[in-house]
């Protein structure tokens, strides 16, 4: 059998710092509520060590089969227009990341969310809760079944309305890469007046939080695919000093 | 070449739909071995009032001082049945809690241990990402020669630090702002 060449053993010393205007501070006042929860000290520099560089690991038998299909949680089919939400996660070094798991968490067709909190005055859908989890394969690909979210009002301003959205949470391989965000839908004309999405200066940035609509995962006569490609910090890597 | 990485957004008011299924405050379940700890505090915003709508994460080392997790290079005992990883969500009071066990102590820059800690991720609605903090232990004497307290202004290095409320029970508090605003790290 041929010895496959062994690839330099790389280190992971640490992971890339964020390209400027590209992730949000803590103090945006025109989302008001970060006026009173954001820090007013200056943050400290952490090096990252190897309470950094790890992270928690979640395994198979903890998500099942049917957690991506958000249209299949109850008895009957949830109102709205079924959807597939998929893409790749991968790092800044456009490597994927594999097995990673992936929530998320949404609004029903009509902009309400089964949540005490939530007293917007839209019905409820009794056959959408609209939570879902996956791990991402070997390629770093994952894939939901979902209903298109509704946009809903909120208190930050007058006349504020939430662009329709999904919530996703992302863990990868380290405590560094922890991601929280949400996908937005093309050609919503709420992104424009939105402070969530507005949050960082770069406008390719916040143009990355927007889905495609996607010819290639849409189930013809069934569901419209959208893909939401997602990328995670990117380790510092360095050759492993090996000794002999 | 470099990819850029994804903003972060707000978890927002409505996390617990996507995120409850994962509470995880019991992190060492019976046989885990370690020196057993309730670590509970509570979350207060710029006016002293009580975050009721935080996620707060935590992920630790064993008790020997090894993490579950394959990049952990160090020859020391993995755990059965131990992750190292927490979620809890808080109530009206703010407040979140975590059973768990005292992790060991862990390398650092250049190798140099680090005191035991606890690493922290707090995400909640007017957040746009999570802030990041860490928990040290009372009467360590690591503490003083830790190579990240180390980085923090002396006068604010007791934020990260829990106070011990009687055995077997830390306090630890995320101040958002002002006085006794604990300190975050940009991880």
């Amino acid at each position: 059998m041929k010895q496959a060449k062994a690839a330099p053993q790389m280190e992971v010393t640490g992971y890339r710092r964020p390209f400027p205007g590209t992730q949000p501070g803590y103090l945006f006042p025109t989302y008001a509520a970060t006026v009173k929860r954001a820090p007013t000290q200056p943050l400290v520099i952490l090096p990252h060590t190897l309470s950094e560089l790890t992270g928690p690991v979640f395994g198979h038998d903890e998500v099942l089969p049917g957690d991506h299909d958000l249209t299949r949680q109850h008895k009957g089919a949830p109102i709205g227009e079924r959807i597939i939400v998929s893409g790749r996660v991968l790092d800044q070094n456009a490597r994927p990341v594999p097995h990673t798991l992936v929530e998320i968490w949404q609004a029903n067709s009509a902009g309400r969310y089964p949540h005490k909190v939530d007293q917007h005055d839209a019905p409820m859908d009794p056959n959408f809760t609209g939570a879902g989890r996956c791990l991402t394969d070997a390629e770093g690909r994952y894939r939901f079944v979902t209903i298109r979210p509704g946009e809903y009002p909120w208190g930050n301003h007058y006349n504020a309305w939430r662009p329709a959205h999904i919530h996703f949470s992302l863990f990868g391989p380290a405590f560094a890469t922890r991601l929280v965000t949400q996908m937005y839908f093309p050609g919503d004309p709420l992104l424009a007046y939105d402070p969530m999405y507005n949050c960082v200066p770069d406008e390719r940035a916040r143009q990355r939080l927007i889905s495609t609509l996607d010819w290639e995962s849409t189930m013809p006569q069934i569901a419209l695919g959208y893909r939401f490609d997602i990328i995670l910090r990117g380790a510092e890597e360095t050759p492993m000093q090996t000794k002999r | 070449m470099s990819l850029q990485a994804t903003t972060s957004q707000t978890v927002g008011p409505y996390l617990h739909i996507g995120l409850s299924w994962l509470i995880t405050e019991n992190l060492a379940p019976k046989g885990v071995p370690g020196e057993r700890m309730l670590i509970r505090g509570r979350v207060l915003d710029g006016d002293g009032r009580p975050v009721n709508d935080a996620l707060v994460e935590i992920w630790q080392a064993n008790a020997a001082g090894k993490y579950a997790h394959p990049r952990d290079p160090q020859a020391k005992p993995l755990a059965e049945g131990f992750r190292g990883f927490g979620r809890s969500a808080t109530n009206q009071d703010g407040a979140f809690r975590f059973r768990t066990i005292k992790p060991g102590p862990v390398p650092g820059p250049g190798g140099k241990l680090q005191a035991p800690h606890i690493a922290v991720n707090v995400f909640m609605r007017g957040q746009l990402k999570q802030l990041v903090s860490r928990i040290y232990f009372p009467g360590e004497a690591a503490n003083a020669k830790d190579p990240v307290l180390a980085l923090v202004a002396a006068d604010r290095r007791p934020t990260l630090v829990a106070k011990a409320v009687k055995p077997g029970m830390l306090e630890w508090n995320v101040i958002l702002q002002g006085k006794g605003e604990t300190v975050f790290f940009d991880c």
